[in-house]
């Protein structure tokens, strides 16, 4: 595994065990190597995290002196503010929407270009596109004025402009990432194409139908995959900001629907200098994310499957 | 590469081929977005709204001379120049530092290995606004609010862990007998470092390069939040600014500018997509 440790026969200078100081000639240079991102996470991830903790039990404004308010930043914003629960509903209803959506777009249009012969690469390619594009604000504003009133969409099905909808700008948000659903389809592709075509082939002389072939074979052996787009997806979900902002010129309408949590964090933080609350929020979100992936990592211990379990 | 395609069942050409239609199909309304911004940015201001006509009847060649001029007078040829600087700058500092935290979790024994790696991708997975409003004041206090060093300064403290694991990944892969070469020749770990290892990690930092300058480019809710000075200001935020400042008839102009500040991604996309395509498909698999 390391090179302190490899037998050679050839007792060529330098090769022999390495002596202490020698040893630790070598540790240290890991630590030359490691020191700018340590520096980074102490300067730039511990402390920061330390310090919002510590401001989401005051009030700051940036200009006086924070003032321990204890935990009313937290009561305020579990009781007395509807606007709050307003961003927390549109942004789980967005998770909810978006992620699954896209994960089946995903494997389905990975499936798809697995079976193919020709022209895998230029659609992989092509389908990929939109996941690079998608997260500027020059696609965003696009979505803005597609689903708008009097936009291509409202003129071919006369929806009547969803992003001024309360019930359907949202929506609009979530297409938009749905139609990025490359990035986590070329990581399907790879998965898919790593699985031992054999085992389609014995399943296939067993008489198993596609379907069985589908559910007994490639989903177990994209486990893994599914699982990781999973995590990273919802984790992402969890923190839009771009979309909704330019949909919603920054206001997160109509009437909140849009109003996504990290909206709403700038709002209070840096629109409302309410960084006390803003922090608050932040934890909060912190633990919600926290907690949700160790949830799914917990239920994935009964569907997840690793093929070379000893391997890991 | 294995194709996994069932060798006992034939292939049937008309399924082949309603393949390559659904996919193309697909393709069609993806783009069309796409499609979109580039004819609205022709258009004349009055085929904009109400008009299902994606061509416009003649190019109106003056909205991309109205978005050269830019927004509350920083021409576009300033904005492009702030927006390449903290790309760049991203771009040098990711490679940089992410190259060599990643040789020291993937290829040197220290104290402390498997935690400190737990905790850099545990990192992956913070969000970032529980780091961000200390952040803002640390910078506050440096007196760097409204300048680029906020955009630039963490990426040289491998604060994207995204790419050390993506670099990890790649560098684990490389046979261990290359530095034991290279120590018999009487190499230390930072000449097998800089001759050995990172010339064939090529790929892994071409790859960070690119995706570290997309996403820079991109990005908006950090330049939102440091910037505030027009003449700082990058293209993304002066596309809001514009958004902001003008009225629907000056939508030509406005996608003028979206393509504009588009045009850079496009073209790395069309130039790397190799890599862009198996650097994502790496980053997944052998997680």
């Amino acid at each position: 595994m390391t090179t302190t440790e490899v037998p050679t026969a050839a007792p060529a200078k330098g090769v022999a065990p390495p002596s202490r100081p020698a040893r630790r000639r070598r540790e240290g240079a890991a630590w030359v190597f490691l020191s700018p991102w340590v520096l980074g996470a102490c300067v730039l991830t511990l402390l920061p995290m330390a310090v919002s903790l510590y401001l989401s039990f005051t009030d700051y404004d940036l200009f006086n002196p924070p003032s321990w308010v204890g935990l009313r930043n937290y009561t305020q914003m579990f009781t007395e503010d509807p606007r709050y629960w307003r961003s927390v509903v549109a942004t789980l209803t967005y998770v909810v929407i978006a992620v699954p959506l896209q994960l089946a777009l995903a494997l389905a249009v990975a499936l798809a270009l697995k079976s193919m012969r020709r022209g895998r690469a230029f659609y992989r390619s092509a389908f990929y596109a939109p996941s690079l594009l998608g997260a500027s604000m020059s696609i965003a504003l696009v979505w803005r004025a597609v689903f708008n009133d009097g936009g291509t969409v409202d003129n071919l099905f006369g929806t009547g402009g969803w992003v001024n909808k309360p019930g359907w700008a949202l929506f609009a948000v979530a297409l938009l990432t749905v139609w990025q659903f490359g990035a986590p389809m070329v990581i399907f592709l790879a998965g898919l194409l790593q699985i031992p075509g054999e085992l389609y082939e014995a399943a296939a002389v067993d008489g198993a139908s596609r379907w069985r072939q589908f559910a007994h074979i490639t989903i177990p052996m994209l486990s893994p995959v599914l699982f990781f787009n999973l995590v990273l997806q919802t984790i992402q979900a969890f923190q839009v900001f771009t979309p909704a902002f330019a949909v919603s010129a920054g206001k997160g309408g109509p009437a909140d629907s849009t109003l996504f949590y990290t909206l709403y964090l700038y709002d209070r933080g840096f629109v409302a200098s309410h960084m006390g609350y803003a922090s608050a929020m932040a934890w909060v979100l912190l633990i919600v994310i926290g907690a949700v992936t160790a949830v799914l990592f917990r239920t994935s211990r009964s569907w997840v499957f690793y093929a070379s379990e000893g391997d890991r | 590469m294995t194709t996994a395609t069932p060798a006992v069942r034939k292939a049937v050409p008309w399924r082949r081929v309603a393949l390559h239609v659904g996919c193309l199909a697909a393709l069609l309304v993806m783009l069309y977005p796409l499609a979109w911004l580039l004819a609205t940015s022709l258009k004349p201001a009055d085929e904009v709204i109400a008009s299902l006509r994606l061509l416009p009847s003649r190019l109106e060649w003056s909205n991309y001379s109205t978005a050269l001029d830019g927004v509350n007078d920083v021409s576009v040829g300033r904005l492009l120049t702030n927006s390449l600087l903290i790309a760049g700058g991203a771009v040098i500092g990711n490679v940089l530092s992410c190259s060599l935290a990643a040789y020291a979790f993937a290829r040197l024994r220290f104290r402390f290995r498997g935690p400190l790696f737990a905790f850099m991708i545990a990192t992956i997975m913070l969000p970032h606004h529980a780091v961000l409003i200390p952040q803002y004041i640390i910078f506050n206090q440096l007196g760097m609010v409204n300048t680029y060093w906020p955009l630039i300064l963490p990426k040289f403290l491998a604060t994207e862990a995204f790419f050390v694991f993506l670099i990890v990944q790649f560098m684990r892969g490389l046979p261990r007998e290359l530095e034991e070469a290279a120590r018999i020749d009487g190499c230390g770990p930072f000449r097998s470092f800089f001759l050995v290892i990172l010339p064939l990690t090529r790929p892994a930092l071409i790859t960070t390069a690119i995706f570290t300058f997309i996403w820079t480019w991109n990005d908006f809710f950090t330049q939102l939040i440091y910037l505030f000075s027009p003449e700082k200001f990058t293209l993304t935020l002066a596309l809001r600014a514009f958004v902001d400042a003008s009225s629907q008839s000056s939508f030509g102009p406005m996608f003028a500018m979206s393509v504009i500040a588009l045009l850079p991604i496009v073209l790395f996309f069309l130039a790397f997509q190799r890599f862009l395509v198996e650097g994502m498909a790496s980053s997944g698999v052998k997680g």
